[in-house]
């Protein structure tokens, strides 16, 4: 019998670790550290300013927080055209980087909460994925 | 304590050593600008490799996975391309002619790949493939970097050839510089030599080697995304991105380790130093450095007498400071920077056309074709 209890709540730890819907926000955000480091650091730079005029700021940013939806969009899809920040304009080009939903939900996290930046929910994979590119026209 | 001290002291050191003064010669902006420029495609994002069939047909590569082909001011995709991994710095990326290319339609590509079966991320890979109007066939796969990985960052490439029926294409360290770029059996900070069909040639110098990957042609390169050939010398000559600071011209040659990770002028992104050796008697030195680094893409020399003082000069681009960099080079030596297309925006690849102008490509632009004035 205990050795039936024992595999049940392994099982079942197994289980919650593997099935488990979504990371916790702490989780998520840890992962998105890794993810911005590997793929946006070059141009946003580890202090989230980017270069006036050039990369715009991810740090005190009004244009990230202002949609989240379009600025899912933005890393999903890739970003063109003109866009204002902090009262600055900016024409490059953000290339899609090919992350998937959970990396794009983690790195969300991780702009959103990092340099001062606070942002009391969480961005899930699921949100991610329910994002279109109509979100970028906005 | 005192020990700490000691180490925080050493530590400041090595950061000031870090903080390299500025590799002269610096930059320049010329005062009397003799040139202008034309748009000859536009609507490309990232126009990342080019290569012109004739005057007036060229191929461009758009990093997300689209080959054009341009012809007056349009551009058609070309249909048939192998499937593309597009990830961080990775996707479709160079795209150079068979030097028989009027006979037999070959042309040879480097992207990201996954291939089928393959565990999750991916690496360069170099295909061959030939082009019948619009379309691709014979599409074929010559080099795959192994293993894959999902890191973002440094997959090289660009492609050339030279006289003897040989390709060469760059691998950058895919991010794993500790592991990747001295260890000749893994792929990876390596410039390949492969014969034009893909087979590797008998006289590749780590053929004998053991376990060493027998494609290799020169190692220790952290990410290659310049190359040409010398049009005077034959020499292949490379430029790749350094950490901050010390981004490098080479000129390869096979068998020579140039020294990443072991040595370089540059230091962590974050400002902390990588190694305090800049030389060692085992490893080339770069034809030149930068520091400050400039984010070197494309390279060509200019060889036609198109543009008033700039025969023999060689360009690359900088995609950090948004120009594109034209160097005077005299006995071996970088003696003059200047800056050409100042402001212009990121630019990802320059090279010489049939027709003896530099064309320039720019991300969120296209490609820009430099005018002398008259």
């Amino acid at each position: 019998m205990k050795i039936i209890l024992l595999f049940y709540v392994l099982g079942l730890c197994t289980l919650t670790t593997f099935l488990s819907p979504q990371k916790s926000r702490e989780e998520s955000i840890k992962a998105g550290r890794e993810i911005y480091h590997d793929f946006c650091v070059q141009c946003h730079l580890a202090n989230g300013e980017g270069v006036s005029g050039v990369f715009p700021p991810l740090k005190a940013s009004d244009y990230l927080i202002e949609d989240i939806d379009r600025s899912i969009a933005g890393i999903k899809y890739g970003l063109k055209g003109t866009i204002v920040v902090n009262e600055e304009i900016y024409e490059g080009v953000m290339a899609n980087q090919g992350l998937d939903n959970e990396e794009i939900a983690d790195v969300m996290n991780y702009i959103l909460n990092e340099w001062g930046n606070h942002f009391d929910g969480q961005i899930t994979s699921q949100r991610v994925a329910d994002t279109s590119d109509l979100n970028l026209n906005k | 304590m005192k020990k700490n001290t000691s180490f925080l002291i050493a530590l400041f050191f090595i950061v000031q050593l870090g903080c390299a003064q500025d590799n002269p010669p610096y930059i320049e902006t010329s005062q009397q600008i003799n040139y202008s420029y034309e748009v000859v495609v536009d609507g490309i994002d990232i126009p990342w490799g080019m290569a012109f069939i004739n005057n007036n047909e060229l191929l461009v590569t758009e990093k997300s996975g689209i080959l054009y082909l341009v012809k007056e001011g349009q551009k058609k995709e070309i249909s048939g391309l192998p499937s593309v991994y597009v990830r961080g710095q990775g996707g479709l990326l160079d795209v150079a002619l068979h030097p028989n290319f009027s006979e037999n339609n070959i042309l040879y590509m480097t992207l990201g790949t996954n291939t089928e079966g393959d565990e999750e991320g991916g690496n360069t890979s170099l295909y061959s493939a030939t082009l019948n109007g619009f379309e691709l066939s014979n599409v074929t796969l010559l080099y795959k970097a192994t293993p894959n990985s999902k890191k973002g960052q440094h997959w090289g490439s660009r492609i050339v050839f030279d006289q003897e029926g040989h390709v060469y294409f760059g691998v950058g360290d895919r991010g794993n510089r500790d592991v990747n770029p001295q260890d000749l059996s893994r792929d990876g900070g390596k410039i390949y030599r492969l014969n034009l069909d893909g087979s590797i040639p008998e006289d590749n110098p780590f053929v004998d080697e053991t376990g060493a990957k027998k494609a290799v042609f020169s190692f220790g390169h952290r990410n290659p995304q310049g190359m040409t050939v010398h049009p005077d010398t034959g020499a292949i000559w490379e430029n790749e991105h350094g950490p901050q600071g010390g981004d490098e011209i080479n000129i390869i040659k096979g068998g020579v380790n140039y020294g990443w990770p072991k040595i370089t002028y540059g230091i962590n992104y974050s400002g902390t130093p990588i190694t305090d050796k800049t030389s060692d008697p085992d490893m080339a030195q770069p034809f030149y450095y930068w520091v400050p680094s400039i984010g070197p893409s494309g390279m060509a020399f200019s060889s036609s007498g198109i543009y008033k003082d700039w025969k023999g000069n060689l360009f690359v681009g900088s995609l950090k400071f948004e120009y594109l960099e034209r160097l005077v080079i005299e006995n071996n030596k970088v003696i003059k920077r200047e800056k050409v297309l100042d402001k212009i925006g990121r630019v990802r690849n320059v090279v010489e056309g049939p027709d003896g102008f530099l064309y320039v490509g720019v991300e969120g632009k296209g490609i820009l074709k430099i005018v002398p004035n008259p």
